[in-house]
C-alpha cells in the first residue's frame, strides 16, 4: 500500500530510478530502437500511411488482415527474442578461465527469462494463430470467422501483452526468475521487484486475446464450414486448428487461474505458493504444467496439420490415410492433458505417480509415429516438388524425429533423473519447437504468401534461409546434446570447467548460421517485394493446390468467396478442376460483411496501461483503467449496427477484374 | 463411396450455392458462449484444485468448523437458487414479447443478486474481523479465493443484467437482445452450478472434517 | 436492403436449431427438485444423521451430482440435440479434463506429502 509521500502516489513504485540509464547495453539498446521507432513513425506520417493503417489494419475485423497483423507481430518479436538468444550463446562462449563474460548476472538471468516468455508467447503463438486466423476461414469455404470484433480484439490484447513485456527492456527490469517463474524464487519475498509483475501481467493480458481466439476459431470451424464439409471432409490443417484451439480454450484458463493465485500472493500476501503458512510452491509447479504440456501441443500441432497439407500438394497426391491422421490428432489432444508430470519427476511424488506418467509420455509418440509414416507413405510414389515449403518439410521429418526420440529418453524417469534441468533438455525441446514448429512456420509461410499478397516468395534467398536455418540448428544444438549428457545444467553464466569451452563456441557459431538465415529471411521479403511483377500469382492457385483457399483469387477479395462452395470431397479444390468447375461469372448477390470498429485497440490500450499500473502500483491510474476498460466495453455492446451490405456492383467489378487477370494468365476461367 | 460419387456425376456436379440466403448475424453465438463458460469452468476447476490440495493447511489457524456458518451458507444458497428461477422467468416473459415483465424480473434478479453478494460480504467481513484474513493459511487463501471469485462472477453477471434492462429499454426485444439474454442466463445458470460445488466441496464437507 | 433493420424483426422469429426454451413448469420443476437436494445435504450435515463422516461426504457428493444435472436439464434445457450435438461434446470434454486435473493435483500432490513431509503432519492425513 502507499504511504503518505506524493510521488508514491502518482507514480507507485516508477521512480528515475526504475530507468536503467546506468546499463550500456540497455542504453545503447534503447537509442537503437527508439531511433528505428522515430525513423519508422515519422515515415507512416510523412507518407500519410496513419488513416491507411486505422481504417484499413488496426481496426479490421477481416480475418485475413488480423492473420497477417498476428503473422508481423510474430516476425517482430522473433527479432527480439533472437537478440536474447544470440546474448547469451556469447556469454556463455566467452564466461570460461575466470572471465565474467560481458553480461552481469542480473541481466543474464533477465535474458534467459525474456528469451523463453517471448518465444513461446510471443513468437511462437501469434505466428500460429496468424496462420489459423487466416487459413481456416479460407479452407472451410466461410467468408469471416464467427466472431469478426472477438478477433480484432484477440489480436490487440496479445499485441498489448506483448508491449508490456518489451516496456520491461527500458522501464524497469523483467523476472530473472526463468520462463515459467516457478515461486518460491518468483514469490514476493525473493522478487520483490516489478520483473515477476511484468511477466504476470503481460501474460495474463496476451491469454485473455489467446482464450477469446480459440472460442472464436473452434465455433468458426463448428458453425461456418461449407455446406458438404462434414467433419471428415475437413482439410487436414482446418483439423489440427480445431484440434489445438479446443486445448487452447481448455489450457489457458489453468494458466490465467495460476497467474491469478501468483500475483494474489504477491500483492495482497496470500499463502499458495509461499513456503510458511502452509503454501505449497510445488502445487505451483503441478499447476503451470498442467496448462504448460497442453501448450506445446497447441504449438505443435497446427505445424503438423501445414506439413500435411504441404505434403499431399507438392507430392501431387491424396494425403495418406486421413482417417488415421485425424484421429491421430484427436488422441494427441486428450493424451496431452495426461502427461504433465514428466516435466517434474524429480519433484519426488514417488514410483507409481512417476511410472504413470512416464508411460503416458511415451504412449504419446504412438500417434506422432503414426502421423510421420502417414507423411512418408503420401510422398512414396509421389511425383514431388521440392521447392521451399516442400523443403522445410522433409528437414522437420527428419529434425523432429531426433527431437521426439530424445523426448522419449527423457519420459524414462531414472533418465530424467539424470538429465533434469541439463543442456540436455534444451537441446532437447529447442529440437521439436525449432525443428517442428519454426520450420513449420515458415513452411506456412512461403506456402502461404502468395494467397494473401498475390506474389510468391523469392526461391532463391528462401533457400539461403533454409540452409542457413536447419545447418544453424543443427551446429547450434548437438553440442548442447553432448553437454547435457555431460552433467552441464541449464540457465549458467559461467564456467569453470575449461574443456566445455569448445562446445559453447560451437553452439555460438551455430548461432551466428541462424542469425544469417533469419536476415536472409528478412532480405527474402525484401527481394519479394521488390520482384512482386515477375513473382505475382495470377491464378491464385500457384502451387496447384488442393484445398478451397486455392480456389479464390490471390489476394481474396474481402468477401473470399463471391458465391459459397459446395464440398463434395476432402480435397474440395482438386474434385473442382477435375470434374469441370467453371467459376461463376454472374448471378452476383449482396454479401453481408462485419463493419471495422477501433473499440478492439481502445479496450487492449486500456488494458495495457491496466497492467502497467498494476505493475508499478499505481493504484490510482489501475483503477482509473479498469474503470474505462468496463465502460468502453459496455459502451461497444450498445453499438447495434455492426454489419453492413457489400454491394453487388462492387463484387462485379471485382470478379470481372478477376477474369480479366485470369484471361491475361492463359487460364480459362 | 466412390459409387455413390459416380452416381452423383452422371448428373451436372454442384460446385457452390447459387441462391444463397445470408446466414443470420450471431448463428454461433450460444455455441462460443457455451465455449466460453467451459473454459471458464476450468478457471473454477483450479481454484476447485487448489483448495483440494491447500484446504487442509490451517498453519495452526482457524479450521472450517471455526469459520463456517452453514445456516448463513444455506440462505445465500436459497437467494442465488430463487434468483435462477427470478431469471428463468424473465427468459419467460421474454418469449412472450413482454417487454416490462421482462424488466421486472431481471430487476428481480438483481435484488436478489445484491442479497447473495452481501451476505457472501458480510460473511467475510466477519471471518475477517475474527484474525481468519485471507493471508492467514493456504487454507483461508484458497477459500477466499474461490468463494470471492464465485462472487465477482455473480457481480458482474448484475451489472450485465443491469446493462442489459437499458438496452431492452432502448430497443426492445430484438433478435440481438433476445440473443443477449440468453447467453446472460446461460451465464447465470452456470454460476448456480459452479455454486452448487462450492457449497457442497467447500462448506459441507469441510463442516465434515 | 440493410441488414441491420432485419434485426428488428418481430420476436416470434426464432434463431437456429439450438436453444429449446423452458416452460413454466420445467422452470418449477427444476427449482422444487433442486431445492430438495439442496436441503438434504444441508440437513445431512447440520443433523449429524450419519455417524460415519465419509458416507455423508459421498452422500452430498452424490446430491451435488444429481442437483448439477436437474439444474443442467431444467435452467440450461440441455439436451443432446442442441447445437447439433456440439453442446454435449463440449461438456463431456470438459468434464473430462475437469476430473483429469482435479483428480490428477490431489494424486499427485498427495503422493508428493506423503513421501516428503515427516509422518503425523497434518498435510500428510490421507484424503
Amino acid at each position: 500500500m502507499p504511504d503518505s509521500s506524493f510521488s508514491q502516489i502518482v507514480f507507485g513504485r516508477l521512480t528515475l530510478e526504475s530507468f536503467p540509464i546506468h546499463e550500456p547495453i540497455l542504453v545503447v539498446t534503447f537509442i537503437v530502437v527508439a531511433l528505428l521507432g522515430i525513423a519508422l513513425l515519422g515515415a507512416i506520417t510523412w507518407f500519410r500511411w496513419w488513416g491507411y493503417l486505422w481504417h484499413e489494419w488496426f481496426t479490421s475485423v477481416d480475418h485475413k488482415r488480423i492473420g497477417v497483423m498476428y503473422m508481423v507481430l510474430g516476425i517482430i518479436m522473433l527479432l527480439r527474442g533472437f537478440a536474447d538468444a544470440i546474448m547469451m550463446r556469447l556469454q556463455q562462449a566467452i564466461a570460461f578461465n575466470g572471465s565474467e563474460g560481458y553480461l552481469p548476472s542480473h541481466h543474464f538471468d533477465q535474458i534467459f527469462t525474456a528469451h523463453g516468455v517471448i518465444m513461446i508467447f510471443f513468437v511462437a503463438m501469434p505466428l500460429v494463430t496468424g496462420l489459423m486466423n487466416f487459413v481456416v476461414p479460407l479452407q472451410i469455404g466461410a467468408r469471416d470467422v464467427a466472431f469478426p470484433f472477438l478477433n480484432n480484439f484477440s489480436f490487440w490484447m496479445t499485441t498489448a501483452g506483448a508491449l508490456l513485456i518489451m516496456a520491461s527492456l527500458f522501464i524497469g527490469e523483467f523476472a530473472k526468475t526463468g520462463w515459467l517463474a516457478y515461486p518460491p524464487l518468483s514469490g514476493i519475498d525473493y522478487s520483490p521487484d516489478v520483473g515477476v509483475d511484468y511477466w504476470i501481467w503481460g501474460l495474463q493480458i496476451a491469454g485473455v486475446g489467446t482464450t477469446l481466439s480459440g472460442i472464436n476459431l473452434i465455433a468458426t470451424i463448428v458453425k461456418m464450414r461449407a455446406p458438404g464439409m462434414a467433419m471428415m471432409k475437413m482439410p487436414v490443417f482446418t483439423w489440427t486448428a480445431l484440434c489445438t484451439n479446443v486445448l487452447i480454450v481448455a489450457a489457458f484458463p489453468v494458466l490465467t487461474a495460476v497467474l491469478v493465485l501468483l500475483s494474489l500472493d504477491r500483492y495482497l500476501g496470500m499463502n499458495f505458493f509461499t513456503s510458511g503458512f502452509g503454501g505449497n510452491p510445488m502445487m505451483y509447479v503441478n499447476l503451470i504444467w498442467i496448462w504448460g504440456h497442453p501448450e506445446v501441443y497447441i504449438l505443435i500441432l497446427p505445424a503438423f496439420g501445414i506439413y500435411s497439407e504441404i505434403t499431399a500438394t507438392f507430392s501431387g497426391k491424396r494425403l495418406f490415410g486421413y482417417t488415421s491422421m485425424v484421429y491421430a490428432t484427436i488422441v494427441i489432444t486428450i493424451l496431452s492433458y495426461l502427461v504433465w508430470l514428466h516435466h517434474f519427476f524429480t519433484m519426488g511424488s514417488g514410483a507409481s505417480v512417476n511410472s504413470f506418467f512416464g508411460i503416458t509420455t511415451m504412449i504419446i509418440s504412438i500417434p506422432t509415429g503414426a502421423k510421420l509414416f502417414n507423411w512418408l507413405f503420401t510422398m512414396y510414389r509421389g511425383r514431388i516438388r521440392f521447392e521451399e515449403p516442400m523443403m522445410w518439410t522433409v528437414a522437420f521429418m527428419l529434425t523432429f524425429v531426433i527431437g521426439g526420440m530424445t523426448g522419449v529418453m527423457l519420459a524414462v524417469p531414472p533418465a530424467d533423473f539424470v538429465l533434469h534441468n541439463s543442456l540436455f533438455l534444451v537441446a532437447h525441446f529447442h529440437n521439436v519447437i525449432i525443428g517442428g514448429v519454426v520450420f513449420g512456420m515458415f513452411a506456412g509461410i512461403s506456402y502461404w504468401f502468395p494467397k494473401a499478397f498475390g506474389f510468391r516468395l523469392d526461391p532463391f534467398w528462401g533457400k539461403v534461409s533454409f540452409w542457413f536455418w536447419v545447418g544453424g540448428f543443427y551446429v547450434a544444438f548437438m553440442p548442447l546434446y553432448l553437454l547435457g549428457l555431460m552433467g552441464v545444467t541449464r540457465r549458467l553464466r559461467q564456467f569453470d570447467d575449461p574443456s566445455l569451452q569448445i562446445w559453447f563456441v560451437i553452439a555460438g557459431f551455430g548461432v551466428f548460421l541462424i542469425a544469417i538465415g533469419i536476415a536472409a529471411f528478412l532480405i527474402q521479403i525484401y527481394v519479394s517485394i521488390r520482384d512482386r511483377k515477375k513473382l505475382a500469382d495470377l491464378t491464385g492457385d500457384p502451387w496447384n493446390g488442393r484445398t478451397l483457399e486455392w480456389a479464390t483469387s490471390s489476394p481474396p477479395p474481402a468477401y473470399n468467396f463471391a458465391f459459397t462452395p459446395v464440398v463434395r470431397d476432402n480435397d474440395a479444390w482438386w474434385d473442382m478442376k477435375q470434374n469441370g468447375y467453371k467459376r461463376p461469372l454472374e448471378g452476383f448477390r449482396p454479401i453481408v460483411m462485419p463493419k471495422n470498429t477501433g473499440a478492439g485497440v481502445i479496450l487492449a490500450g486500456f488494458s495495457l496501461v491496466l497492467g502497467f499500473a498494476l505493475v508499478w502500483h499505481i493504484w490510482w491510474l489501475a483503477a482509473a483503467s479498469f474503470v474505462a476498460v468496463l465502460i468502453t466495453a459496455i459502451g461497444h455492446t450498445f453499438n447495434y449496427n455492426r454489419i453492413a451490405d457489400f454491394p453487388v456492383a462492387e463484387i462485379e467489378r471485382t470478379e470481372a477484374e478477376r477474369t480479366r487477370i485470369l484471361a491475361g494468365a492463359g487460364v480459362a476461367s | 463411396m466412390r459409387g455413390a460419387a459416380a452416381q452423383q456425376v452422371a448428373e451436372e456436379p454442384v460446385f457452390y450455392l447459387k441462391d444463397e440466403h445470408a446466414h443470420a448475424e450471431g448463428g454461433s453465438t450460444s455455441l462460443g458462449f457455451w465455449i466460453y463458460l467451459m473454459s471458464d469452468c476450468l478457471i473454477f476447476a483450479m481454484l476447485f484444485a487448489a483448495y483440494g490440495v491447500l484446504g487442509r493447511n490451517y498453519a495452526a489457524g482457524p479450521s472450517p468448523q471455526d469459520l463456517f456458518d452453514l445456516p448463513l451458507v444455506a440462505v445465500n444458497t436459497s437467494m442465488l437458487l430463487i434468483s435462477s428461477l427470478t431469471n428463468g422467468f424473465a427468459m419467460l416473459a421474454m418469449e412472450k414479447g413482454q417487454v416490462k415483465l421482462t424488466q421486472i424480473w431481471l430487476a428481480i434478479t438483481i435484488l436478489f443478486g445484491i442479497a447473495f453478494v452481501s451476505i457472501e460480504l458480510y460473511e467475510f467481513s466477519h471471518m475477517i474481523a475474527e484474525g481468519a484474513t485471507p493471508q492467514r493459511s493456504a487454507f483461508l487463501s484458497s477459500f477466499f479465493t474461490l468463494v470471492g471469485t464465485h462472487g465477482l462472477h455473480v457481480t458482474f453477471g448484475m451489472i450485465w443484467m443491469a446493462t442489459l434492462i437499458a438496452q431492452i429499454a432502448r430497443h426492445g426485444l430484438i433478435v440481438a437482445n433476445r440473443r443477449r439474454m440468453m447467453c446472460l442466463s446461460m451465464f447465470w445458470h452456470f454460476l448456480d452450478i459452479i455454486w452448487i460445488g462450492v457449497f457442497t466441496f467447500v462448506y459441507l464437507m469441510g463442516m465434515l472434517r | 436492403m440493410s441488414h441491420a433493420d432485419a434485426d428488428h424483426h418481430a420476436p416470434s422469429h426464432h434463431e437456429g436449431e439450438g436453444h429449446p426454451e423452458g416452460t413454466l413448469k420445467g422452470y418449477v420443476t427444476g427449482f422444487v427438485l433442486a431445492a430438495i437436494l439442496t436441503i438434504i445435504p444441508f440437513w445431512l450435515v447440520m443433523g449429524d444423521v450419519f455417524d460415519n463422516k465419509n458416507v455423508t461426504a459421498l452422500v452430498i457428493m452424490a446430491f451435488a451430482v444429481v442437483q448439477i444435472v436437474v439444474h443442467m436439464v431444467f435452467f440450461l434445457h440441455m439436451n443432446p440435440r442442441s447445437e447439433g450435438g456440439w453442446t454435449l461434446l463440449a461438456l463431456a470434454f470438459t468434464i473430462i479434463i475437469l476430473v483429469i486435473t482435479l483428480a490428477g493435483s490431489l494424486w499427485v500432490m498427495y503422493h508428493l506429502n506423503t513421501n516428503l513431509m515427516p509422518a503425523g503432519h497434518e498435510m500428510s492425513q490421507p484424503f
